[in-house]
């Protein structure tokens, strides 16, 4: 028996509204994330680092964040379509954050010069950071 | 005060991320570690103090075609309270003006002498002199009558968010003053103690050097020192700060 149009709406609800929201679970690129590189990726001061607002495991960093919650564990609270979701625009879990949306382009004001129309980091430069949070299990 | 700091910052490690909120305008001097602290607070170590003899100098120094020195037409005790209620409207120019304009303004029109460009040592002593005259008192800009329009506007802009990383002055300085930003204690934005000496630039800066600082740092297209739109939000920040001692030169991180 195929669920009704209403039900299927609601289990599709239960199915993106985890803990930190709605989930994109298509990957941006087909060459899967690298954990490795994507450990570089956030801590790259050129690219917003993650480390400005959150503590990662990540010890020869000296100085982390704590506007945001630590992200150790953070493979262990939420999946890769919530983790990608909230790289890609943080906005569509939380309108009020203060995280950058980092592959996201358009609603912008007086971007500088130098970025404008660019987004912070590329398709595989996202899938990279996801796949390295992914790893993020222990506390 | 210190205490409550502490405690605050022990609660960000263990609690969710709610912003942090300190009721009321609290002077970025509150937010330093204790060692720059020391050197704000001490007049032998503070090395904005350099800049304020400076500027002392320079204001009883004859210069431009009227051989005038600002001391030839001002007092030195007449410039007390002067830096506590800039930016003000200017009927002259039917816009605001802070300090560093008001210098110019006197260079041009009484002493034909030469602007000075804002970032420049000259204009920074020249604006450390005049705020360490209202060292301690209390910042008391004029809001009502012909400077609404340009506090509003300064408001409406404190509350947009702009840039790359798309972040408003207030989600920062307002919402998450206390919490770290990497190496950073965010405060709250306020500008008593500028132009202050900054550490990280080893030189002194002026209040819209700082807010051409953080749009940069927010990837936004900064607006230039001197601008109508720095000036309304400078007197924007200068109201939400009403109360606060003028502490210039303050040292900064
Ligand atoms: C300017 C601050 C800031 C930056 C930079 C930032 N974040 Fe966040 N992040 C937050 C805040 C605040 C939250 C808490 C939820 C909210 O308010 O949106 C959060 C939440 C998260 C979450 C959800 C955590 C959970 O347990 O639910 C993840 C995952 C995350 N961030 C990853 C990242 C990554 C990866 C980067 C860098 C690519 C990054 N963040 C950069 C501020 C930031
Ligand atoms: C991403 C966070 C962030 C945003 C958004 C931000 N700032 Fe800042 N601001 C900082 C940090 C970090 C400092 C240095 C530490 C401190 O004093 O807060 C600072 C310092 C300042 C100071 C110096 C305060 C002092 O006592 O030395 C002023 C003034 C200021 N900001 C104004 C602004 C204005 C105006 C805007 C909006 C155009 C703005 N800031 C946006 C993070 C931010």
């Amino acid at each position: 028996m195929r669920p009704l149009p209403a039900v299927a709406a609601l289990l599709l609800l239960a199915g993106t509204a985890g803990a930190a929201g709605p989930s994109m679970d298509r990957p941006l690129t087909d060459r899967p994330g690298d954990p490795a590189r994507g450990r570089a990726v956030v801590r790259d001061l050129s690219k917003a680092t993650c480390l400005i607002c959150h503590a990662m495991p990540i010890p020869e960093e000296p100085d982390h964040g704590d506007l945001g919650p630590p992200l150790a564990g953070v493979g262990a609270r939420l999946g890769s379509g919530e983790i990608r979701q909230r790289i890609v625009d943080p906005t569509t879990a939380n309108p009020a954050t203060v995280m950058p949306a980092y592959f996201r382009t358009e609603g912008l004001d007086r971007v500088g010069a130098a970025f404008r129309g660019r987004t912070i980091y590329t398709a595989q430069e996202v899938e990279d950071v996801v796949a390295y949070l992914a790893t993020l299990t222990g506390e | 005060m210190r205490a409550a700091l502490l405690l605050l910052a022990g609660l960000a490690l263990v609690a969710p991320p709610v912003p942090a909120q300190i009721d009321g305008p609290r002077s970025g001097a509150d937010f330093l570690t204790p060692d720059t602290r020391t050197l704000q607070d001490d007049d032998f170590l503070n090395p904005g103090l350099f800049a304020v003899e400076e500027g002392r100098a320079l204001w009883n120094r004859v210069e431009g075609a009227a051989g005038q020195a600002c001391a030839s037409c001002h007092a030195e005790a007449d410039m007390r309270g002067v830096a506590a209620r800039h930016p003000v409207f200017d009927p002259a120019t039917g816009g605001l003006v802070d300090l560093a304009g008001r210098v110019n303004a006197m260079r041009r029109e009484h002493m034909g002498a030469p602007e000075l460009p804002r970032e420049s040592q000259a204009m920074l002593a020249l604006t450390a002199f005049l705020g360490f005259q209202s060292r301690g008192m209390p910042m008391a800009v004029e809001i009502d009558g012909p400077a609404r329009p340009f506090f509003e506007a300064g408001r409406e802009d404190w509350f947009r968010r702009r840039g790359q990383l798309n972040l408003s002055c207030a989600q920062c300085h307002d919402d998450l003053a206390g919490r770290r930003l990497r190496g950073d204690t965010i405060s709250q934005g306020q500008v008593n103690g500028m132009p202050f000496y900054r550490l990280m630039w080893r030189t002194m800066a002026s209040r819209h050097r700082m807010f051409e600082w953080c749009e940069t740092s927010l990837r936004a297209e900064p607006r230039a020192a001197g601008s109508a739109e720095y000036l309304a939000l400078e007197l924007y920040v200068a109201w939400r700060g009403r109360g606060l001692p003028v502490e210039t030169p303050a040292v900064r991180r």
